[in-house]
């Protein structure tokens, strides 16, 4: 099969060896399992305000949409089967008015009537001031999401990438961006998308309802890794969000290691960010804390000292189109103890 | 002795058909595509836009194998990426709407008993030019070099270069030049069923497919300009790194979304109303009796066709923008439901009145109609902002747009083609392969995106090439290939049906279903459309008029006969069909080939941005295209009138509102004056979403653009008085007025490009500058094209083909200025006068 798309593209091509390794998504049944959930990305399952209505609003429409199908297909049916006399002009022509105007008039009024009413809660009119103690950044970034925390507890906003946690039964605004193209900010099973558009700033607030984890995917066509763009929210306890946010507050535990001097001196640091040391570059993701995450490269491999390790030589494999340049030329030494070094930083 | 003159008789109307099949002849051997005739260029258009639909086919057949397992490997990131792209593209814009404009070219002329449509060249020129176009487009896939930002293009993703290369100016410039031909056909198929009717048929009278296709003609007319002026604001981004779209200049990408889907939108029911049109034809004829309630559904066409265009920002309701515009939106893409809903229930009734004979092409539009619901009941849906915030960008809306185009276009077309077979080839295709190809497709349909809906649910997005195996899409994944791969099965059995050989078999009767509409007269064996041209009492003429097509066909009524060698119709009056002038239309000629090669090269060269080969081909196609208007077109008739027959006597040349030209002009400048109104679109919209639009800039004066006024204004008067003078006769003055108007528009053109050179804006800067530069160049560009017309009429007038009685060239002309003097005067007033008023 990979021959044919060989021929097509009309060069050999070296294919990415990640599709048929087992560590790639491996480790979302582990995930499913802990938690003990089986939709985390599912419009169906809702855990959030706005999702739980809008999938009320989607049952009542698919039944009442069954409903219509079945009247029009059943007076179809009658009418292509009809054997007896026609039918006159007159009544046929009284089918015309009462099923093709009168009675969808009347359905779609009381529908949009029920959506527009809902409209207003569902979504706080944008421009208002922020009125959530919590504010998250989340810019969009090819092929990736930068995260940035203001709370009312914090004096500066606390930097962090790829992941989004949010306590319990609080509103949350979102903050959305975006820095090259156009993406999309969608948690499905809190509640529906909202775009980030360069040289724009949309809002959106959530409010879960439901401890757990969820996953989020880019939902605007971003380019060639589009389909790699993820990321996982952990809807968490108030009280254990606030100390998980205070610990995101500070630099991790100084890890005097080997992997650190060769994490610096390979210029890890022109693009990332680790508190507390000389790597201050804002290109790619802060790396703070990357060893607590629970994914690595924006929701796509599992956070392992291998997979930090391979996605650091090959990152043009693993993602293509991805930014980052390859350090396969590293010696192994080196990747392996910055890899060790990263996964290191909870 | 009425013996013998009755031989005579015969032996005269003998001689009669052999002179008119002569003249409708085509060329044979190689020559056979020079062919200018719309009933040969309707077929090859069809079989073309099929063919692409196969290929497009076999992409989306490529893109359903990658997604049939997890992390699946058969096809890279990047060619994934490509093959949806291109999907998306080829049905859009190289099927669905050039099939109709095949179907049409093709059915259109014996339907409203004409010979002809008043443009074949214009057909021709335009079936080369998508043909040329299509096979550019189609062909960069085999050199992994096909656009891949998504039919959508989207910037900043499409104007950036380095991700988007080559394949975002083939996407442009390939399909601008195709959108080209799409206005062309409009403009053609507009004339033509205003202008070319059978005498008697009041438009009260025209059958529910004419109706169809001026309502889809006239949406093209103003759904394609916002696109075209957005792809013009796209390459002048991509080429001169022009800010329209970059938003750390000024730009802004939303506009984009604006101008696309005020194109997209209509373009949906742009596919959707030609094919409701085809089943307006069938469902009648296997009721066997008259539409019922004719007015509600041409009411219904109509208001679908409005409608259309108030609806495009249904596609944008999660770009942030305010939630009452998103309430009206909602609102008015609800509404839309109501004459859709109008038009099935007219089926219905009409099915309900009459006896339904079921045959293939009902099989088809019955299943079809049964798909078509549920994708109506799922827009329903995703039309509500709240829902549409879940399933926007999902598997839901691609299982909606395809139960829309499959159950509402393709099963449909599918239909059509069932049904006017017998039309192409006097023989029937299979009743058994039909019932098969249905229950496969139909069968297929189903399984390939029913399942669709309920993965978008589960929170699949669009658009991507593999997705993890936890997620809980494989099995849906899975089995929508497996349902993909029947649904191909059953096209491939009607490719089978239509290609197989059928010459062995006998020919069928003429009107094998006891249709009522006049199409069924056509022979396919003849050229000629109709024998002679009737007069039409009755919507469904053959079953209301005795003896009609044995009329016809003896050649009973108007031009039976082609004395002069010369391929004629009759031009009627827009609303009573009365009768005004015998027009002869073009036959065999290089010219629209030429001409479309010579265009298209233009368009190829500029996208690999080969300066040299650019200019050479476009003044090969400017050359080409002069000679065809000298040559072909206002021409002087050898006699001033014509006896048509049955006692009738017409003029062979009239000029102004009467002549199909001047409609030609008109129309194709209301397409021109829309693109212009999306690119002042453009600068107000730039205006409101910046506290100041200019950002500080300088704007290029009041002077300078009261000046240009001021000279097209003067230019303009000049060509009015120089149309009054032509008339009266003065023909020397008429030509100093000709001259002093070319003068006039020279330096109102050099005074308009004054402004913005002599403040020196530099449009690379910010997007003010840029969207004035646009405004002034759309200007002094359509200023060098009314410059050109100045000169070619005084030209005419200097040879003698301008006269005070021979006045098409000047009429038409003059239209054109009307239409270029409003441009100038919003172009200089928005520039000059707008962002220092406030």
């Amino acid at each position: 099969m990979s021959g044919f798309s060989q021929v097509v593209r009309g060069q050999a091509v070296e294919r990415p060896p990640y599709p048929r390794s087992p560590l790639r998504y491996g480790f979302i049944p582990i995930l499913m399992f802990a938690h003990g959930c089986a939709g985390i990305q599912s419009t169906l399952e809702p855990t959030g305000a706005e999702a739980r209505q809008i999938a009320t609003l989607f049952w009542v429409m698919v039944i009442g949409g069954s409903v219509v199908w079945l009247a029009v297909i059943g007076t179809l049916l009658y009418a292509a089967r009809w054997k007896g006399e026609p039918h006159s002009a007159q009544s046929a022509g009284r089918l015309i008015l009462w099923g093709g105007a009168i009675f969808p008039a009347v359905v779609l009024m009381a529908l949009l009537a029920y959506a527009l009413w809902l409209m207003p809660s569902l979504r706080p009119q944008s421009g208002e001031p922020p009125s959530a103690p919590l504010r998250i950044e989340v810019t969009g970034e090819q092929f990736w999401w930068r995260v940035s925390y203001r709370s009312k507890n914090h004096e500066a906003s606390i930097a962090s990438a790829n992941e989004i946690r949010l306590p319990l039964g609080q509103r949350v605004e979102f903050v959305l961006k975006s820095s090259d193209v156009i993406h999309s900010f969608w948690i499905p099973s809190l509640g529906g998308k909202m775009d980030m558009i360069p040289g724009r700033t949309n809002r959106l607030s959530l409010l879960a309802t439901k401890v757990g984890i969820f996953r989020g995917p880019c939902a605007e066509y971003c380019g060639t890794s589009h389909t790699l763009m993820a990321f996982y929210a952990m809807v968490m306890d108030p009280a254990a969000f606030d100390i998980w946010l205070e610990a995101q507050s500070q630099p991790s535990e100084e890890l005097a290691s080997d992997g650190k001097l060769r994490f610096i001196s390979n210029g890890c640091g022109s693009c990332h960010t680790v508190h507390g040391t000389e790597a201050t570059g804002t290109l790619g993701p802060d790396l703070t804390h990357l060893g607590s995450r629970e994914s690595l490269a924006a929701g796509i491999l599992p956070n392992t000292e291998e997979a930090i390790r391979r996605f650091i030589a090959d990152p043009d494999v693993i993602k293509p189109g991805s930014k980052m340049p390859a350090f396969r030329m590293l010696p192994e030494d080196d990747l392996q103890a910055i890899a060790s070094y990263l996964k290191g930083l909870k | 002795m009425t013996q013998f003159a009755d031989r005579m008789t015969r032996k005269e109307a003998k001689a009669q058909e052999e002179r008119l099949r002569k003249v409708w002849a085509d060329p044979s051997g190689w020559r056979y595509w020079t062919s200018v005739n719309n009933y040969q260029i309707g077929l090859w258009y069809a079989a073309t836009a099929f063919a692409f639909m196969l290929f497009a086919g076999v992409l989306a057949l490529m893109v359903r194998v990658q997604l049939a397992v997890p992390d699946n490997d058969f096809l890279s990131a990047d060619l994934f990426n490509q093959a949806f792209t291109l999907h998306g593209t080829v049905m859009m814009f190289l099927f669905a709407v050039p099939i109709f404009e095949a179907v049409a070219i093709f059915l259109l002329p014996p339907m409203l008993g004409a010979r002809e449509l008043p443009f074949p060249r214009l057909s021709a020129f335009g079936f080369w030019s998508f043909l040329l176009g299509g096979i550019f487009v189609c062909g960069s896939i085999f050199f992994n070099a096909a656009p891949s930002s998504g039919w959508f293009m989207y910037p900043p993703l499409a104007t950036d270069k380095e991700f988007s290369g080559i394949g975002a100016d083939i996407w442009l410039l390939g399909l601008s030049f195709i959108e080209i031909a799409s206005i062309a056909a409009a403009v053609e198929l507009i004339v033509g069923i205003l202008k070319c009717r059978a005498p008697g048929m009041r438009i009260n009278m025209m059958p529910l497919f004419a109706w169809y296709l001026l309502v889809v003609a006239g949406m093209i007319l103003f759904a394609f300009p916002p696109l075209i002026a957005g792809d013009i604001l796209f390459e002048l981004e991509r080429m001169f790194d022009w800010p329209f779209f970059n938003p750390e200049r000024g730009g802004d990408p939303i506009l984009w979304q604006h101008l696309f889907w005020i194109f997209g939108h209509p373009e949906v029911y742009i596919i959707f109303l030609p094919a409701i049109a085809l089943m307006a034809m069938i469902v009648p004829t296997f009721s066997q009796r008259p539409v019922v309630g004719y007015s509600w559904i041409v009411l219904a066409a109509v208001g679908t066709g409005f409608l259309s265009f108030g609806l495009w920002v249904h596609h944008m309701f999660t770009t942030g923008l305010p939630q009452i515009s998103l309430a009206f939106f909602s609102a008015a893409s609800e509404a839309v439901a109501i004459p859709t809903g109008v038009q099935i229930f007219v089926f219905i009734a009409t099915m309900l009145a009459g006896r339904v004979i079921f045959s293939v092409p009902m099989l088809f539009g019955a299943g079809g109609l049964a798909i078509f619901v549920m994708g109506g009941l799922t827009g329903v849906m995703v039309a509500l902002a709240p829902f549409d915030w879940q399933a926007h960008d999902t598997y839901f809306v691609v299982a909606h747009l395809h139960y829309v185009l499959i159950g509402g276009m393709l099963f449909p077309v599918i239909a059509g083609l069932y049904y006017y077979y017998p039309l192409i080839n006097a023989r029937m295709l299979s009743d058994r392969a039909g019932k098969l190809a249905f229950w496969l497709m139909f069968i297929g349909f189903n399984v390939a995106f029913f399942p669709m809906h309920l993965s978008g649910l589960r929170g699949m997005p669009r658009r991507v090439f593999t997705y993890p195996p936890e997620v809980g899409w494989d099995w849906l994944n899975l089995i929508s290939t497996i349902g993909a791969f029947i649904l191909a099965s059953g096209i491939l059995v009607i490719v089978v049906d239509v290609l197989r050989p059928k010459h062995r078999e006998p020919e069928g009767e003429s009107n094998p279903w006891n249709a009522g509409t006049l199409e069924w007269i056509s022979e396919p064996k003849e050229n000629w459309g109709v024998r002679s041209i009737p007069i039409i009492e009755s919507r469904y003429p053959l079953w209301d008029q005795p003896n009609l097509m044995r009329d016809i066909n003896k050649g009973r009524f108007y031009l039976p006969d082609a004395e002069e060698g010369r391929r004629e119709g009759l031009v009627t009056s827009v609303l009573d069909a009365q009768p005004i002038q015998v027009l002869r239309v073009a036959g065999t000629a290089y010219v629209p080939i030429i001409s479309a090669f010579f265009l298209g090269g233009a368009f190829v060269a500029l996208t690999f941005h080969w300066w040299i080969a650019t200019i050479v081909s476009a003044v090969g196609a400017f050359a080409a295209i002069v000679y065809w208007l000298w040559t072909g077109t206002a021409e002087l008739p050898e006699k001033p009138q014509k006896h048509i027959g049955l006692g009738v006597t017409l003029p062979l040349y009239v000029s102004g509102p009467s002549s199909t030209g001047w409609w030609a002009m008109f129309i194709t400048m209301i397409g021109d004056g829309t693109a212009f109104a999306s690119l002042i679109f453009g600068y107000f919209f730039y205006w409101t979403i910046h506290e100041d639009f200019t950002a500080g800039s300088k704007g290029p004066g009041a002077q300078w653009p009261m000046i240009g006024f001021g000279l097209f204004a003067a230019a303009w008067i000049a060509m009015i008085y120089a149309r009054r003078l032509n008339g009266r006769g003065f023909v020397l003055a008429m030509r100093a007025c000709l001259m002093l108007a070319a003068l006039l528009t020279i330096c109102g053109s050099l005074a308009a490009v004054a402004g913005p050179l002599a403040y020196g804006m530099d449009p690379k800067s910010h997007v003010y500058p840029a969207i004035v530069w646009v405004l002034v160049l759309w200007t002094a560009v359509h200023a060098v094209l009314g410059l050109v017309m100045q000169v070619y009429c005084l030209a005419r007038s200097l040879v003698g083909r301008l006269t005070a009685q021979h006045d098409v060239d000047l009429q038409n002309v003059v239209l054109y200025w009307h239409f270029l003097f409003v441009t100038a005067l919003i172009t200089f007033a928005v520039i000059g006068l707008f962002p220092r008023m406030l």
